[in-house]
This record gives structure tokens, C-alpha cells and sequence, in this order.
């Protein structure tokens, strides 16, 4: 059977990150999908450790802040070396519902993916996001299209899925910093199929967005060399 | 010999002495003295052999010598600065495997114990 490693990057998520895991488990045992919270603690300084080492979960501690691309990437480790077949990423404020973890799962196995993104934009349902955002989101949109050839509507989204032959290369490497659309760019360079399902997201219920701290010109500048290098890299040294 | 020579020259020198100490004691990388050892020699020698920059600018073809050593000296800068992001990003990319693994085996670590 299907067992699904469920990588939640936690950075001062001690409001959130309890309710997150338990809902997790209990979607688990209702569906009778195998679902296991795996938490990485990117160095909170709140009580996040505290709090998750608690809970019925594999909680990880990072010595030091990797950002998110580098405390997703210890749970896709986890994952890889623990035999799980899937990889689902999840983040630790609560914006994402638990119920759409299987759903991206069946989905994902009905239309034979690698790779499946949970999108707000496909049906527009749920939290939508502020304008501004929006028009990053596009950017991306448009950006990834002409790099890729395939229209990804929710390029930031942090709610993803992704299975074993993913696994196996995003442990060898995968983006640091604001890592959603560039993940992107690298899955579709390895020749992995990528699909979309609309999904339903609350507004976060604890903590800070990790790119409001840095200010949107800088992400949107950081990321947007990071998609281009990345196309690049992958274009023309196919040995990495 | 001018007094601004004697000054050049021993400055120069006890900055090569410096710099011998710091790798003696283990805080500066063979590999990065390098670059430090090259540029005071070549400091040291200009200090001794006054008209050499003034032939050296004329032989490439700058009127002003002193244009010649920022010119240089600026470029020379920029590539290690480089060199150093280079090594940098290197020294990231280690740290963020480590912390990786230890967080990783800590875990093992704890499930063995409860085990």
C-alpha cells in the first residue's frame, strides 16, 4: 500500500501546527489513505519544538534556519530514505485543509502524474489571496509558461504532491529560498508530468508569510533569476 | 633610500608577518593566503624598484603609472571577491547537507532509545 509522507515546514508555527497535525491524522483514519506527519522545525524561536515533538508525528530539528526550500528538502529526504512511495507538502499554518491531501492523491493516481499541484485558481474557490499577490502569481504564470510550454495557474502554491521518481531527485537537489515556481521549472526540465487540481485554502490561521518579511520586489527579482537559472542549468548540463 | 620607501617596505614586511602567523596558528587556509602573499611581494618589489612602475605603465601604454595600479589593483579585487562568493555559496550549500543529516540522524537517534 501507498504510504505518504506529510512534509510540513514549520518556522514559529506554535498557534498553528498542532491543529495542522491533527488533522492530518485524522483524515488518515477516515479515509484509510496512510497519511504520516513528518514536521521540520526550521530553528523557531518560538515553542514550535516544544509543541511538535508532543504530537503524533516525525518531528525533525534543524540546528540552524534553512529557509523553506531547505527544511522541505529534509522531509523529501526523510521520505526517501523511510520508503514512502509519496511526498506531499504542506505548510504549517493551516492554509491548507487536510481533506485535499487525498484528494490530490487520488487524482493524482487517476490521471497517472509525477507531480500534482493543489491550485486556488483553477475554479477561484476558497481564499483567494490579495490583489497584489495576484499579480505575482500571474507573473509567474506567464513566466513559467514560456519556459516550460504548460500553463501553471498556481505556480506559488505551497500545497504539492509528488511521487517516489520525484523523490528521488529532489533529494539530490532542490531550491533554497522562495523555492514553489521554481520547483516547478526543475520537475518539468526532468521530464516529470505535472497536473493541477483545483483546491480550497483558508486564509493562514497563525504565524507570518515567509516572503512578507523580505518585501515582494526582492522575492519576485530572487525568484524570478532563480526560474531563469534553473531553466538554464537544466537545458544545457543535463549532468546534474 | 627615501623615508616613504623604508615605511612601504617595512609595513610590507609586517604584513607578511602577519599573515605567516594567522596560517601558523590556523585561522587563515593555505589557499587563501595565496593572494595575500602574491600582492605583498609584489608590493615589496615596487618598494625597492621605485621607477619599475613607472617602465611597467610606460611598456603598456599608460601615461599616468598610478592609473595603472588602480586599474589593476581594482580588477584584481573584483575577482577575488569572486572567488570568495564562489567559496561562500560552497560552504552554504555544506552546512545546509549537515544540518540536514544531523537533524535527520537525531531523530533515528530518538526513535532508537523509545525502541
Amino acid at each position: 500500500m501507498d504510504k505518504i509522507a506529510v512534509i510540513i515546514p514549520a518556522f514559529n508555527e506554535e498557534a498553528a501546527i498542532a491543529g495542522v497535525v491533527a488533522e492530518i491524522n485524522q483524515i488518515s483514519k477516515e479515509s484509510g489513505i496512510a497519511l504520516h506527519p513528518v514536521v521540520i522545525n526550521d530553528c523557531s524561536t518560538d515553542n514550535t519544538w516544544g509543541i511538535i515533538s508532543q504530537l503524533d508525528c516525525t518531528a525533525l530539528n534543524l540546528p540552524i534556519n534553512l529557509g523553506i526550500g531547505g527544511a522541505v528538502q529534509t522531509g523529501f529526504k526523510y521520505a526517501y530514505r523511510n520508503g514512502f512511495s509519496h511526498a506531499v507538502q504542506v505548510d504549517g499554518d493551516g492554509q491548507h485543509p487536510a481533506l485535499e491531501i487525498s484528494r490530490l492523491y487520488l487524482a493524482m493516481k487517476e490521471r497517472q502524474l509525477n507531480v500534482i499541484i493543489g491550485s486556488r485558481f483553477l475554479e477561484n474557490k476558497g481564499f483567494q489571496s490579495s490583489g497584489l499577490r495576484r499579480m505575482g502569481i500571474n507573473y509567474f504564470k506567464w513566466l513559467n509558461k514560456i519556459l516550460i510550454g504548460q500553463t501553471i495557474t498556481d505556480n506559488t502554491s505551497g500545497l504539492r504532491m509528488i511521487d517516489r521518481s520525484v523523490l528521488e531527485a529532489v533529494v539530490k537537489y532542490y531550491p533554497d529560498e522562495y523555492p514553489e515556481p521554481e520547483a516547478v521549472v526543475f520537475y518539468a526540465k526532468k521530464g516529470f508530468k505535472i497536473g493541477e487540481l483545483p483546491v480550497q485554502m483558508r486564509e493562514r490561521q497563525g504565524g507570518v508569510s515567509s516572503i512578507r518579511a523580505f518585501g515582494p520586489l526582492y522575492y519576485m527579482a530572487k525568484v524570478t533569476l532563480a526560474v531563469l537559472f534553473t531553466y538554464l542549468r537544466f537545458t544545457f548540463n543535463s549532468k546534474r | 633610500m627615501a623615508k616613504i620607501q623604508l615605511l612601504a617596505i617595512l609595513a610590507s614586511l609586517s604584513f607578511l608577518f602577519y599573515i605567516g602567523r594567522l596560517i601558523v596558528k590556523g585561522k587563515l587556509r593555505e589557499e587563501y593566503s595565496i593572494v595575500w602573499i602574491l600582492s605583498t611581494i609584489v608590493l615589496i618589489v615596487f618598494s625597492f624598484w621605485r621607477n619599475g612602475l613607472e617602465i611597467l605603465a610606460h611598456t603598456l601604454g599608460i601615461y599616468e603609472a598610478p592609473n595603472m595600479i588602480f586599474t589593476g589593483a581594482i580588477f584584481i579585487i573584483m575577482i577575488y571577491l569572486l572567488h570568495l562568493s564562489i567559496v561562500l555559496s560552497k560552504t552554504q550549500r555544506q552546512n545546509k547537507e549537515l544540518s540536514q543529516e544531523l537533524a535527520l540522524l537525531k531523530q533515528e537517534l530518538k526513535k532508537e532509545k523509545v525502541a
